[in-house]
């Protein structure tokens, strides 16, 4: 199946949090890889977009919107490290 | 312009098509009215938002093609609910939902230093065109390189601008379906890129397959993963 880069999640994520996460270095859970968001394996032909470490493919994170609200499941990523200069 | 990492939350605008440009016999160029515009970089890109009357709805990314206003260049051929819809039915006047710009990652900052190599894969030049469009408006002097895989010189977008390129942007094209055809491989990139000791900034865009095909060369070649950038149409 084919995927597309955690780039394209800056719209959904966008949505939610005030700043670009996708330029936000994430750790995978699975393997300890680091990295930005915008280089993770996103499947976003599911019901929601299922962002995979492109390390060891494991799952980092999900979301899903519905016309109620969004659900971040972030059980794959340890850390998120947000660039925020003072 | 929004020029920094920290923005509002996202929402939704009403965008209004006001000119459509064919830019080859399956790709056009739709130009947007947007009130109250942030700006963007170059390599940032839009969700577009399409709602049917029984309130089905469904979104697609594209690239900006412009360095200043909107402009979206659409695949008469994708596949897909989007594409077909913007190419083929919208109307100048029409509205459409979007919202961005977004992604702070897959962009070129005209302040930025590093030769650049641009590796497209057919409607992936879109977010190059971008940049090389910023490029010139800011008179940046930082050397380009695009190497440019198309199906055949007809299927070229922007041809007329590539045609004459602003100096210190070489264009390399590869004709994937022209007589002879074949597909980019690591000669390519090796003789039309940059070596990878001028630690250049790669952007490659393109179908998956492509993408995943020019990041291996390059990271083959030598060059840091982390000056790979890629941005897949899946």
């Amino acid at each position: 199946m084919s995927f597309v880069d955690g780039n394209a999640l800056a719209g959904p994520l966008g949505e939610i949090f005030a700043v670009d996460v996708t330029v936000a270095t994430s750790q995978c859970a699975s393997c300890g890889r680091t990295g930005p968001l915008a280089v993770l394996h996103v499947y976003a032909k599911a019901p929601g977009f299922v962002a995979r470490c492109p390390g060891c493919d494991a799952v980092v994170m999900r979301l899903v919107r519905t016309p109620e609200g969004a659900t971040v499941d972030m059980r794959g990523c340890v850390t998120l490290r947000i660039p925020l200069p003072l | 312009m929004a020029r920094t990492a920290v923005s509002g939350r996202l929402i939704w605008r009403v965008a209004t098509l006001a000119t459509i440009r064919d830019e080859t016999a399956t790709a056009r160029t739709l130009s947007f009215d947007v009130p109250d515009w942030p700006g963007h970089l170059p390599g940032q890109h839009v969700d577009v938002r399409l709602t049917a009357d029984d309130g089905y709805s469904t979104q697609r990314s594209y690239s900006l093609a412009s360095d200043g206003g909107i402009e979206l260049t659409v695949q008469k051929v994708d596949d897909g609910e989007v594409s077909p819809y913007l190419s083929s039915v919208l109307k100048v006047g029409d509205p459409v939902e979007l919202r961005g710009p977004v992604g702070g990652w897959f962009v070129w900052r005209p302040t930025d230093t590093a030769p650049v190599l641009l590796v497209a894969g057919g409607s992936g030049i879109v977010p190059l065109m971008a940049m090389i469009r910023a490029r010139q408006a800011a008179a940046s002097r930082v050397p380009f390189r695009l190497i440019y895989s198309a199906r055949t010189p007809a299927d070229v977008i922007y041809a007329n601008e590539l045609r004459l390129p602003a100096g210190g942007l070489d264009v390399h094209y590869i004709f994937t379906r022209n007589g002879t055809g074949r597909r980019i491989g690591v000669a390519d990139v090796n003789t039309h890129g940059w070596p990878a000791d001028f630690e250049p900034d790669c952007f490659v865009c393109g179908p998956t397959g492509f993408v995943e095909t020019v990041a291996d060369i390059l990271v083959a070649l030598g060059h840091q993963p982390r000056k790979v950038k890629t941005e897949r149409f899946g």
